[in-house]
């Protein structure tokens, strides 16, 4: 149901200077590797553009990328070992300059990264900032290469060395800082909260993961192949847009460490795009979605959000950011009597029974094959119930045989009572009382809305862990 | 010597017997395979009268292990090759597709099951090697068709000698010979038989096992007996005029332009039944180059024993369909002894008791053109044979078998495939050969225990 008819306005301003169309920028990376590009980008209608890495002039090595594919699809996450840019400075410089002329509402943000001297990076500030960029975001993410020089995540995972660069940089700078967090650390917040002691005005999470994304098995070499060799790379792409919400989750729920934040992560679509907003984020970077598919996929984050935004009744991006912060909680703060179970819609189950099987190895043994054969009570996976190698050996040991009308079956003979499509012995049994209300059989489900969890009403009043410790201190539990 | 040296196959034949179902490149059968939802218990599997593990071999696909794939398959099935080509898949697997339900393409099991397969054979059809056999109990299968072909792998596997005793000069019986080229090559039905060969499996070719004296040799010499001999020959119309040499019964027409080199075929086709056989004798036709194609089947079109997509190829092809029609005579040519037509009449199908029973429609009688006539109505069992078999019940024609264990009510003998099920698909057979090789081995294996 729409709540209103007027279209949502996606425009923001973030650390409070920056101007956006809308909160689609595309992450500092290949996309954003030259003007043409960037210029490219916001004719299809990007927001903003973080500009490739500034830096010293780096040589790249051949390859650079390589992927995770999962069940036929490609790219679920994307690994590269890639530099920043190998373009020299001025080039990338006049571009930037060029582009903001010709596009000065949309956001330019000028992506850094030099040696640890104050006189370094005073000097990249400047040069960026008199090119025109709107903001800067220090490179301080980057896992792999520039790491190893000192540069990159060897900066983001020292706290000390991530608070001295920002308030060097801060001393230079008139536009917003923004720095972005490297993720291969224990606790993001640490840095996070080093960046903001050292002034920053807002920060940008998360860079790529390090990873191996696999091992050609007939060389025995990791991917990507640089001569025989590999090295460990950045992840990103769709796989890591878990890790990256909770970072964003973690940062944003920091008083000491949240800051406007750009989030990164993963994102592919409208709806994740939405959801870090919703933990907190002011604007979204995009990389890997745009390395498969091209710019043009900013016209279904843009219709998609606003479709949504209406349909939620959001007349702006602030008017929901950080909408489900207050909803994440720590685990001891959980309502422990809160009960659902799950429910099979017997007319949507096609038999495939990868509930069943979900819920005999990997959850609580609670789902039966029992329709048709007896049913036995409802015993925790009791001696009375079949196992799933029974199951199997009961319909190997069946004769089967082609069905040839002739030989088969007399006119008429088709005629079945079963009362939904599949076949009552084929749709499995929830025993609810057994039932922990885990999810599994609803996540493993293959058709939509076939199985749902129900509330189920247990007449006690909610009570949290620490509730119930706080009321009966000597009780512990493993 | 290998079958494969014996036959190699034609490439007119080869030309005009393009495969009706393509193979499916790497990438497609990639695809496919991960569309497989990797069911419990899969219904694809219970379908299967050989019960392969489909999601099994489907996954092992589309992890890469096209090796473990086939292993998965010659498991379950030792035909699993020529089966991925014959099967009926929409009456078996595919037909029992949980997708069916969710308004999805069923998975293209049979497909799949031909990509691993075919990887198989292209890699040297490496079975895990069998030793020399370590039991001494023998096992004498008659005929060489999928049901004996079955029985004789899974014995051998479990170190049993066995051989294999066949009319013919080469093995595979339907597989070989009748069933359609453009389904099933008979250099690939042969290929398959030559890895059953490499398990160590004897093959005795072109002895005629019919009498009782023959019968009797057997018995004394091998501790089993596995009938699967299949069905004799096909029945004939019994009308004036069939025994012209252009009317040719459906299997010696298959089997001439299959494996005979004979690629002959009349301008003017018509086919009398309308079984599987009957539309691969139609289908072989048009593609031999056969003007007109025609089938008379006496009752209505819902009564036809053909599978539905057969039917429905064979109308793509441009197969003419007469119901309720039967052939009463055949008239030769004055001028060139050849054959110039087929009268035929119109029948009523009326109930009469608990059948049927067929009525000519007075002055309904027609001529249609035509120098060739197909009879496809069916195979007559092997009567003679079943007699010799002293001991063996039989009913009907078919040998009376324990279902779960094939065994006759001869306890020396045992029996699958046709001569039991009266007729159905190369996969019941192997299922039954599978199924009695199994008895047989417990069999042998209690009474070495008692010894």
């Amino acid at each position: 149901m729409r709540k209103n008819n007027s279209t949502p306005d996606l425009s923001v301003v973030f650390a409070g200077k920056i101007h956006s169309p809308n909160p689609f920028w595309l992450a500092s990376a290949p996309p954003t590797n030259c003007g043409e590009q960037v210029m490219r980008a916001f004719d299809a209608g990007w927001g903003g553009a973080v500009w490739k890495t500034l830096g010293e002039p780096i040589t790249n090595v051949s390859s650079r990328y390589s992927s995770v594919d999962w069940n036929g699809q490609r790219m679920m996450g994307l690994n590269n070992i890639e530099l920043i840019t190998d373009r020299p400075l001025d080039v990338n410089l006049r571009e930037i300059a060029a582009v903001k002329k010709r596009y000065p509402k949309h956001a330019v943000i000028a992506s850094l990264m030099v040696e640890s001297k104050r006189e370094a990076w005073h000097k990249i500030v400047q040069q960026s900032e008199d090119a025109g960029a709107d903001g800067l975001e220090l490179n301080f993410g980057c896992p792999h290469g520039m790491s190893e020089r000192g540069m990159g995540s060897a900066v983001g995972q020292v706290p000390e060395y991530a608070e001295m660069i920002t308030s060097w940089v801060k001393e230079k700078a008139r536009t917003p800082v923004l720095v972005k967090l490297t993720p291969n650390i224990t606790d993001i917040r640490t840095v996070a909260r080093a960046a903001k002691r050292g002034g920053a005005d807002g920060l940008s999470a998360i860079n790529t993961v390090n990873s191996i994304t696999g091992i050609d098995l007939d060389t025995l070499v990791p991917r990507p192949n640089v001569d025989g060799k590999s090295s460990h790379g950045g992840y990103c792409g769709p796989a890591v847009k878990p890790i990256a919400l909770n970072m964003v989750q973690q940062v944003q729920s920091d008083p000491d460490a949240a800051l406007p934040l750009s989030g990164i992560g993963g994102i592919s679509d409208w709806r994740d795009a939405a959801e870090f907003i919703l933990l907190g984020c002011g604007t979204v970077q995009i990389c890997t979605a745009v390395m498969h598919y091209g710019y043009r996929i900013i016209d279904d984050l843009k219709d998609g959000l606003a479709n949504w935004m209406q349909e939620k009744g959001f007349a702006r991006i602030a008017d929901f950011q950080g909408g489900s912060l207050a909803k994440v909680e720590e685990w001891k703060h959980l309502n422990l009597n809160y009960k659902i179970v799950a429910r099979i819609h017997e007319e949507k189950c096609i038999g495939c029974e990868l509930c069943y099987t979900a819920c005999w190895d990997g959850a609580h043994q609670c789902i039966h094959l029992d329709r048709v054969r007896s049913q036995n009570g409802s015993g925790h996976a009791s001696s009375a119930q079949l196992t799933p190698a029974m199951h199997e050996a009961h319909s190997r040991g069946v004769v089967s045989v082609t069905p040839i009308p002739k030989l088969d079956y007399a006119a008429g003979d088709h005629y079945t009572n079963e009362p939904y499509a599949t076949p009552l012995a084929r749709i499995p049994r929830v025993d609810e009382n057994e039932c922990v209300g885990c999810n599994l059989c609803l996540l493993v489900c293959p058709v939509e809305n076939c199985i749902t969890m129900e509330r189920v009403d247990v007449n006690v009043p909610a009570q949290s862990w620490e509730q119930r410790t706080a009321a009966a201190p000597q009780r512990t539990q493993s | 010597m290998s079958f494969l040296k014996t036959h190699t196959g034609n490439s007119e034949l080869a030309e005009r017997f393009p495969e009706v179902h393509p193979p499916l490149d790497v990438q497609s059968a990639l695809l496919e395979a991960n569309r497989c939802l990797y069911c419990f218990d899969a219904p694809c599997s219970a379908a299967c009268p050989t019960h392969i593990d489909v999601p099994r071999f489907i996954k092992k696909i589309s992890q890469g292990n096209l090796h473990g794939s086939a292993l998965t398959i010659l498991d379950s099935n030792i035909l699993g090759a020529s089966c991925s080509r014959v099967c009926p898949v929409d009456v078996l697997c595919e037909g029992a597709c949980v997708y069916h339900r969710y308004n999805k393409h069923p998975i293209e099991i049979g497909l799949l099951q031909r990509h691993a397969m075919d990887a198989f054979f292209k890699n040297g059809a490496a079975l895990p090697r069998t030793g020399a056999p370590d039991r001494q109990a023998r096992v004498a299968c008659v005929g060489a068709g999928p049901a004996s072909l079955a029985c004789a792998a899974e014995l051998r596997l479990r170190g049993f000698a066995v051989k294999v005793f066949d009319r013919r000069a080469l093995p595979g019986g339907l597989n070989t010979h009748g069933v359609a080229e453009y389904k099933l090559r008979a250099t690939d039905s042969l290929r398959e038989i030559e890895m059953i060969k490499s398990l160590g499996v004897d093959f005795a070719h072109g002895t005629s096992i019919t009498g009782e004296a023959e019968l009797a040799r057997l018995e004394k010499e091998y501790a089993i007996i596995f009938i699967g001999v299949g069905l004799g020959e096909m029945r004939t119309l019994g009308i004036p005029g069939e025994q012209h040499p252009d009317v040719v019964n459906a299997l010696d027409f298959i089997e001439r332009y299959k494996t005979g080199g004979n690629l002959r075929v009349g301008r003017h086709v018509v086919v009398v039944g309308a079984g599987n056989t009957a539309i691969d004798a139609a289908r072989a036709a048009v593609r031999l180059g056969a003007e007109n194609v025609h089938i008379l089947y006496r009752r209505e079109e819902e009564n036809m024993a053909a599978f539905q997509f057969e039917y429905e190829g064979a109308k793509r092809e441009g197969v003419r369909f007469h119901w309720r029609t039967q052939p009463v005579a055949i008239h030769t040519s004055a001028a060139h002894l050849g054959i110039a037509a087929i009268e035929c009449s119109r029948v009523n199908v009326i109930p009469s008791g608990d059948g049927q029973k067929m009525e000519f429609v007075p002055d309904s009688s027609f001529e249609l053109r035509c120098d060739m006539v197909i009879p496809a109505i069916g195979q007559s069992p092997l009567l003679e044979f079943l007699r010799a078999c002293r001991g063996v019940r039989s009913e009907k024609g078919l040998v009376v078998v324990d279902r779960a264990t094939g065994q006759t009510s001869h306890p020396q003998y045992f029996a699958g495939g046709d001569c039991v099920n009266g007729g159905r698909e190369v996969v019941d057979a192997v299922a039954d050969g599978k199924r009695a090789a199994l008895a047989i081995a417990e069999s042998l294996e209690v009474a070495h225990a008692q010894k």
